[in-house]
């Protein structure tokens, strides 16, 4: 099986600002009682959304369909619930720009190929600025060179260095990583003795 | 051009188990590791092979869908087990379940199930129950196997000299469709604790003792081997409790050596080996066990002695004391665990340097995959006995499992503990996590016999949580309040 690489995540952007939003905010817990990620999608940020009665910038016209999601500083702390990057993903996102994100966070990310670029402050705000001002822009993350390419130019970011490496030879995927050992898996079960209830 | 970034990279390396390393000494989790290598991979990590599979309802589903994504099947299907017990209600097992989205859960491991041709314990087989209370008792769990469940108290079957640990449900998948996890290499702790425990102080006591001094992070990174005379005379079950809460002290993995109790607890068992096949694995079983002599990365020794019934105050397992002593003060302790202590004092609006006997609670809790055994039963039925449930308090006694539950019934548990005014319920996770309808209300206090006394754990976001061992819940349900078991068992 080829693994899946991902090399660029290219789409509109959507701008979503503040501090510290955790993974009870992203998904709130009485959704967590479900038994696939499938529907998750639509709850995402369900109780901010409810609250902001249709003016959340996931709700807001000029935002459906972005692939992008900007984000500011410590996005996703709090729970470690894989349901948050899902439900996201589940939405539409395929990578996060911001200026940091909480480590369980990451991880969650990472295992789902989703890439995290990392931006200074005043480029992360400039870059707001922009897709606020023309949603309709196209913007392109670039993995290996951890670059953001819109309107106005391109900005230099930060990814992970270990995320980097696993987005780009598809080693994110462990199901593929673990795959490639083919016949070995079983050969390896074979020679324990509790494989053969110990027959021999 | 293709990257190979798994196993294959190295297929030319010569598999571990080739070397000469005989003349080395090991510890058990080095022997198990190199069995069940598959390759190392490029990442540094390990590709282990997981001999047991244990699935439930909660972080199963997502790992099925994303299988189904894939069009991937399970490839172990006769190494994977599966139960039902975090959201199955413990007042009626009756189907359909009255809560919709817990009926739709377990429809959903049902399907899955009979899909994939996994064998499936639920209500109507007779041996439901909490996944780490089955395993160990239909005799699935043995020494010297590597086992993973979406769960964090996996640890638990470290009891047999197993490798147990909880997985997320991406690793979930990854088990279900290869039968293997990548895996970072852990370290080993020792952790020897020697001398006679005092009456009423139970396994419970030991491995709060433990974490209190070691610390809820102070073991990650690290495998826990626990030894020593006192883990030498416990039993099966005294041992499943110390293994479970490894986690609590940040050890995602905890195991005891197998030794002749571990062999007499399996034989005979519904899936342990039979006749000569038991004989032969005995002999497999007593060789996976750490050599004398083996090195350690860390070590670290307890007197049994000195440990005390003991109980948290706070919002995490190592805030706990022996019942005698006094809750800390912000002010006598070094500024970094400050904080800590004033936000556990604020939310359990305990004072600093209050006594933590006496403290009246609401609710009484016996069960759990660290203490709903039979042993916990009898010794908390012991209590029970001395008493009446105190007016106003709330009790749950949840077997951990069917079995367990059988096995209470023949010696007339149900009854002691009904005449002394606690109420007896099915098995099943209840409120350890309070994902069904056994939940605390406000901020009650809860005398618990489960493992993690965080914030809302137990179902209120502010109730609170006090861990003990069984015998000190039924002490608490019977006075009302917090108190010394021993005063009780005279
Ligand atoms: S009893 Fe508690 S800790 Fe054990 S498996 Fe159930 S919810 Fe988890």
């Amino acid at each position: 099986m080829s693994n899946s690489k991902i090399e660029r995540v290219q789409g509109r952007a959507c701008v979503l600002h503040g501090n510290d939003i955790d993974t009870d905010r992203i998904i709130p817990a009485r959704f967590m009682k479900v038994v696939t990620f499938d529907g998750l999608g639509e709850h995402a940020f369900a109780d901010d959304r409810k609250q902001a009665k249709g003016d959340h910038p996931l709700d807001r016209e000029a935002f459906q369909g972005a692939q992008i999601l900007i984000v500011g500083k410590n996005f996703g702390c709090g729970s470690s619930r894989e349901h948050a990057p899902q439900a996201l993903m589940r939405w539409g996102f395929h990578a996060f720009v911001g200026e940091s994100f909480a480590e369980i966070f990451a991880g969650n990310c990472a295992a789902l190929g989703v890439p995290l670029l990392v931006l200074s402050h005043a480029d992360n705000t400039r870059l707001m600025d922009s897709v606020e001002a023309d949603p309709a822009q196209q913007v392109t993350l670039d993995v290996a060179r951890a670059t953001l390419r819109y309107r106005d130019g391109e900005i230099q970011g930060k990814i992970a260095p270990g995320m980097q490496r696993q987005l780009l030879d598809g080693s994110w995927d462990g199901v593929a990583v673990l795959q490639t050992a083919g016949a070995a898996i079983e050969k390896t079960a074979n020679a324990l003795p509790y494989a053969s209830n110990y027959a021999k | 051009m293709r990257r190979v970034t798994g196993c294959e990279a190295r297929a030319n390396k010569p598999p571990m188990s080739t070397k000469p390393q005989s003349l080395l000494k090991k510890h058990l989790l080095k022997k198990v590791w190199d069995a069940h290598t598959v390759c190392e991979l490029p990442s540094g990590q390990t590709q282990l092979f997981i001999g047991l599979h244990l699935i439930h309802e909660v972080t199963s589903p997502q790992a099925f869908a994303m299988l189904r994504e894939r069009k991937l099947g399970v490839r172990f299907p006769k190494r994977t087990f599966a139960t039902v017990d975090h959201i199955i209600p413990t007042d009626s097992q009756i189907r359909p379940f009255q809560d919709v989205l817990a009926e739709a859960m377990m429809v959903e491991l049902e399907k899955n199930c009979r899909e994939h041709g996994i064998t499936l314990f639920d209500p109507a087989s007779g041996q439901q129950g909490v996944v780490h209370v089955i395993g160990p008792e239909l005799g699935l769990t043995h020494p010297g196997m590597t086992i993973a469940c979406g769960d964090s108290h996996t640890s638990t079957h470290g009891a047999f000299g197993a490798v147990a640990f909880g997985i997320g449900t991406s690793q979930v998948r990854d088990v279900l469709a290869t039968g293997c996890l990548a895996m970072e290499p852990l370290k080993v702790r020792r952790i020897a604790i020697d001398g006679k425990l005092g009456r009423g102080v139970y396994a419970k006591d030991a491995i709060l003792a433990v974490i209190r001094r070691l610390g809820v992070k102070g073991g990650v990174g690290f495998a826990y081997e626990y030894a020593g005379s006192t883990i030498e005379a416990m039993s099966m079950e005294e041992r499943m409790t110390v293994c479970n809460m490894s986690i609590e002290g940040g050890a995602r993995v905890g195991y005891v050596n197998p030794d002749e109790t571990t062999f007499e607890y399996l034989r005979g068992r519904r899936y342990a080996p039979q006749g000569e096949a038991f004989e032969r694995a005995r002999a497999w079983w007593q060789s996976m066990a750490s050599d004398a002599g083996a090195s350690y990365d860390d070590e670290f020794a307890l007197d049994a002695k000195a440990i005390a019934p003991s109980v948290t105050w706070g919002i995490n397992p190592e805030q706990n004391l022996g019942i005698d002593e006094k809750l800390p003060s912000p002010q006598d302790v070094a500024d970094e665990a400050r904080a800590s202590i004033e936000e556990a004092l604020a939310y359990m609006q305990f004072k600093p340097g209050q006594s933590i006997e006496g403290t009246p609670i609401n609710v009484a809790f016996i069960g759990s995959c660290t203490n709903g055994r039979i042993s916990d039963l009898r010794e908390a039925a012991a209590v029970a006995k001395h008493g009446k449930v105190a007016s106003g308090i709330r009790t749950f006694v949840v077997p951990g499992s069917r079995a367990v539950a059988e096995q209470a019934e023949k010696e007339g548990l149900p009854e002691i503990f009904r005449a002394a005014g606690f109420t007896w319920r099915e098995p099943g996770c209840s409120m350890c996590l309070a994902m069904n309808p056994d939940q605390l209300v406000g901020d009650e206090i809860c005398a618990s016999s489960s493992n993690r006394n965080f914030k809302g754990r137990q179902g209120s976001p502010t109730g609170r949580t006090l861990l003990m061992s069984p015998a000190m819940v039924a002490a608490a349900a019977i006075r009302g309040k917090v108190t010394d078991v021993r005063e009780i068992l005279g």
